[in-house]
């Protein structure tokens, strides 16, 4: 293949990173006043890129740049995934940063350069390419949690966040090398055979759980968690709604694809880390989640917990349990989008609220909203008939197939667990007495966002759940 | 289309009507402005009362017409492809369900007319979660795929959480220290309890399905899993259904649960969702796991025995009504978990029978504490007493619903409890003897009810103006006696309608075991 050639494959990160560009050079010369607009326009780039991934997919590989860059249904499935949420996290950011007057034309900016280094992740095949990816979009990130300057809270977390963040590079980069040295490869594929080889692999394993280490800090799982619930807390509400949502599914989509593809040899002794990762994040999640009364500190502890039946699924190593993982990430997405729009309409004429004591009697002062939160909150509790519990389902599957029955135990328990709080939140909507109530008024964006994620929730296990997990499976089934 | 009236999707019309219900009064809601509350909730009622009225017709001709009550195997069956590779929705009746079915759809329209006038607060709330509700009860009683199943026994918890919750009774509780509504500990409490017993009853669905590739429950029938497998299954089963039905020593939040529910709720929670424990036993643990059903049956006996003996005692020293009829409940399902897992058949049917029968009598006693509390906001003993003067209508009710919680032969719980007793007496006598005495202690419990409410004369002067049962009430109430005495005087077609099923699940149980020589 020529250089031309391969650059056919990567239309949507090439379009994304010049238009990006484009967009920083027009938004130089029209100011903050334009904001608006450049948020209208990354909208649009992200909807061309995503029209540019083709959608379907082949379902074989193509390897370009020398195997540093796959294209295949599972990088394209992810990249649909990450575009159509970076779209609803910048729509449903728009009235919040005009009201709160943070309204900088780099945000949307941001979030497209956030977003084309995810892209690159979720492509990537060699070490190299996986860090570029990595660190692209960490940069964007660090500057968005920080994005409200004046605030205290905000630039702490951006601080923070920005500390754990390098520290996790570092580990990252160093793992990284221990690979290079004992494989003498930086591909996933040719690390893959350096780790058949057999023989003594101490080093590898080395290296191999520093990078674990560093990618679990990136999808936040315990116990390397401890950043997410003050950046969640202390970044702008529509960044966190970005946090939660977007880069979670590049983070766990990287994970599964660095751990099957350059380490398929070595299943049984990463299976253990992974699992017991999952199950201190299931367990970090559902017992710090219960005293919280912030409720965007609830969603971070809520998100630990996530990501550990997602880790779940990684831990099962195999084609159920990646496309388990899809799935889930599929439907977490698009329940963490919905639930932010909800504590983005948050709002009462003296500004936001994030206590879940707003919520109170929520029922009987706004029922459409109230229906909404109880729905997205059952949903995350995995409570059927709602789309989260299908989501869990598929994801214990495949950990009961792949022989981890304990962790499926200790999983579903921690799930009831983790119900408590969830219904801590239901309490506050429906068996409380009133308080003031919120602004009618939230904006279209906001309100579609609900109302689609709600009616997903509900309509899910008829219509979409089966679709859905035809889809992951075959985007699933080339890594294997 | 060759396919004729009788193949249209009938059961999932049944379950899906009330799902219309509740879509029309969110409609309603969701159009009516601020200060039309009144219409809003009297268009609720209504269409409440007119959905679950039509599901009950539909179902009972559905019975009628299509149902062939001597058929063995499942009926009405529907099939749809749903998340592929062995998950479908399938929905079918047989002997088993088909009655359930017919109890959900003939009690949700009961509960509405007996919730008519005592809830008047979110009212269309009220009713919402009702209708959904009746959708996932049928579903529960019609799944054909063990996932569908579970998705129906767990969806059911949501609207009940909220109901208790948000229309429970006042009052509080000293819990860790704090104060809280006592309504709110009542429903975390249901929830939390029900959820920790099917999560379990989760993990042992995936390993069946990763195990035998489908969750079709016709195939899971007849699917032999191991010996050793069969124990940790039955177990993990065993945890969901034994919170459910319940069973001692889990039962401790129906009492709660029960005491706290608003009328209508408690009736549900009686009459159908913990007959959804004794379904998932003779649907699930028995056919499927027939060597370890065995294996068990000592345990189960012993538990069903100190439910009967331990919960009756616990019901004789209750203060207040609605706790006592809760722990009779108790007492009377561990008739039902003896019964089905004494592999008679007379003790199964029996079993079955019961929990109709305890539908109807449970139902219609939380009815009659709704009417006492309707008019006085009490549920204590000691608040009534020489009711009878004043109240001579609800003294005759209350009596035959007494009596045939009792199990007063020629009364619908006689049946029910005698027939279990006969199934186990064959299997292990002391079980059944132990089991007796329960029958004594119910009267006791029974009968001290009865007189301390209802005899004498009234000495509490706010009880001086109590008026009698308006039309409404002796309605409900009058209609649940002619049901009680007509399956009590003549419980055959009743136990015909089970045979079939009840005979066709023995035949599985004693073909595994004589395979197993035991």
């Amino acid at each position: 293949m020529t250089f031309w050639d391969q650059i056919d494959y990567a239309y949507p990160e090439i379009f994304l990173a010049l238009a990006a560009m484009g967009l920083l050079i027009l938004g130089v010369f029209i100011g903050d006043k334009g904001s608006r607009e450049i948020g209208f326009g990354a909208v649009g780039i992200l909807i061309i890129a995503t029209f540019l991934t083709g959608f379907n997919g082949s379902a074989d590989r193509v390897s370009i740049f020398d195997g540093a860059f796959a294209i295949d249904s599972y990088a394209v499935f992810a990249k649909c995934a990450l575009y159509l949420g970076a779209i609803f996290a910048i729509l449903l950011s728009d009235r919040f940063l005009v009201r709160e007057k943070l309204q900088r034309f780099e945000y949307s900016i941001l979030i497209l350069l956030a977003v084309l280094g995810m892209s690159i992740m979720v492509s990537a095949t060699d070490l190299i390419a996986m860090y570029l990816g990595i660190e692209l979009q960490s940069l964007a990130l660090y500057i968005m949690a920080a994005f409200n300057r004046d605030s205290r809270r905000s630039t702490e977390a951006g601080m923070k966040y920005f500390v754990l963040g390098a520290l996790s590079s570092g580990l990252l980069l160093y793992g990284a090398s221990l690979v290079y040295g004992f494989s003498g490869a930086t591909n996933f594929a040719a690390i893959a055979e350096g780790a058949a080889a057999g023989g003594n692999n101490i080093g590898l394993i080395f290296g191999l759980v520093f990078m674990v280490s560093a990618l679990a800090f990136k999808v936040s799982a315990a116990p390397f968690h401890m950043w997410t619930p003050d950046v969640y807390e202390g970044a702008p509400t529509p960044v966190t709604t970005f946090f939660a949502s977007v880069p979670k599914v590049a983070g766990m989509v990287l994970f599964a694809r660095f751990l099957v593809e350059a380490f398929p040899s070595i299943l049984d002794q990463w299976q253990g880390v992974i699992a017991l990762m999952a199950a201190a994040s299931m367990a970090v999640g559902a017992y710090s989640a219960m005293q919280q009364t912030n409720i965007k500190r609830l969603m971070a502890y809520s998100s630990i917990g996530h990501m550990g039946f997602v880790l779940m699924a990684v831990a099962a190593g195999n084609n159920e349990g990646v496309s388990a993982m899809l799935i889930y990430m599929t439907i977490y997405l698009v329940m963490t989008l919905g639930t932010f729009a909800l504590i983005l309409s948050m709002r009462r004429p003296e500004g936001m609220s994030e206590k879940i004591e707003d919520l109170s009697g929520l029922s009987k002062s706004d029922p459409a909203r109230a229906f909404m939160f109880t729905v997205l909150f059952f949903s995350l509790a995995g409570i059927p008939p709602l789309a989260g519990f299908f989501a869990k389902f598929f994801v214990f599957l495949a950990a009961v197939n792949a022989g981890l029955l304990w962790l499926a135990i200790f999983g579903v328990l921690m799930s009831a667990v983790s119900a408590y709080y969830y219904l801590r939140v239901i309490y506050f909507i429906w068996f409380k007495e009133p308080v003031a109530s919120f602004e009618k008024q939230t904006g279209a964006a906001i309100s579609v966002t609900a109302w689609s994620s709600t009616l997903f929730m509900v309509l899910g296990l008829i219509t979409l759940i089966g679709p859905l997990r035809l889809l992951a499976e075959k985007a699933a089934s080339v890594l294997f | 289309m060759t396919e004729t009236f009788a193949q249209q999707p009938w059961l999932s019309t049944i379950m899906f009507l009330p799902l219309i219900g509740a879509l029309l009064i969110i409609i309603n809601r969701l159009l009516a402005r601020g200060d039309e509350e009144e219409i809003v909730a009297w268009r609720a009622r209504w269409i409440a009362m007119f959905t679950t009225l039509v599901t009950f017709a539909v179902s009972f001709g559905v019975y009628y017409l299509f149902y062939d009550p001597v058929a063995e195997g499942y009926q009405l069956v529907e099939t749809i492809p749903w998340l592929g590779k062995g998950i479908a929705y399938k929905v079918g009746v047989d002997g088993i369900s088909i009655l359930f079915v017919l109890l959900t759809t003939f009690f949700l329209p009961i509960c509405i007319l007996a919730s008519w006038k005592s809830v008047n607060k979110r009212v269309a709330d009220f009713m919402i979660a009702f209708l959904v509700l009746e959708s996932f009860m049928i579903g529960t009683f019609t799944a054909l795929d063990l996932l569908l199943f579970y998705v129906f026994f767990e969806a059911g918890l949501i609207p009940m959480f909220i109901l208790i919750g948000v229309w429970g009774s006042e009052g509080s509780r000293q819990f860790l220290g704090r104060e809280i509504p006592a309504r709110v500990y009542a429903a975390f409490k249901f929830f939390l309890f029900t959820l920790v017993g099917s999560v379990l009853l989760l993990v042992a669905l995936m390993w069946i399905y990763g195990k035998a590739g489908t969750t079709d429950i016709v195939v899971l029938q007849n699917y032999e899993f191991s010996a050793t497998a069969q124990k940790w299954l039955w177990l993990a089963f065993f945890a969901s259904f034994a919170v459910k039905i319940p069973m001692w020593p889990v039962h401790t939040w129906l009492p709660d649960a029960h005491v706290q529910a608003p009328t209508g709720a408690s009736v549900v929670l009686a009459a159908i969702m913990l007959k959804m424990g004794g379904y998932g036993f003779i649907r699930f643990s028995l056919p499927m796991f027939p060597l370890a059903s065995a294996d068990f049956q000592i345990f189960i006996f012993s538990l069903s025995v100190i439910a009967i003996i331990y919960t009756s005692l616990v019901a004789f020293a209750q203060e207040d009504m609605k706790k006592l009829i809760a722990y009779s409940s108790v007492a009377h399902m561990g008739f039902v978990t003896m019964g089905l897992f004494s592999g008679t058949e007379q003790g199964m049917e029996g079993a079955l029978f019961q929990m109709l029968s305890h539908g109807f009598i449970s139902g219609a006693l939380f009815l009659c504490v709704g009417v006492l509390y309707d008019r006085m906001h009490t549920r204590e003993i000691a608040f009534y007493g020489g009711l009878v003067t004043r109240m001579k209508l609800f003294a005759f009710v209350f009596m035959v619903f007494t009596m045939a919680n009792i199990g007063l032969p020629g009364l619908s719980g006689f049946v029910g409890e005698i027939l279990p007793l006969i199934g186990t007496y064959e299997i292990n006598s002391w079980t059944a003897i132990f089991a007796t005495s329960g029958v004594i202690f119910s009267a006791a419990y029974g009968l001290r009810l009865y007189r301390e409410v209802m005899m004498g004369t009234i000495t509490n002067e706010k009880l001086a103006t109590i008026n009698d049962l308006d039309r409404r009430e002796t309605f409900i109430l009058g209609l649940l006696v002619l049901i009680i005495i007509f399956f009590g005087v003549n419980p055959t077609p009743t136990l015909m309608v089970f045979s079939p099923a009840v005979d066709s699940v023995l035949e599985i149980y004693n073909t595994a075991l004589a395979a197993a020589s035991r």
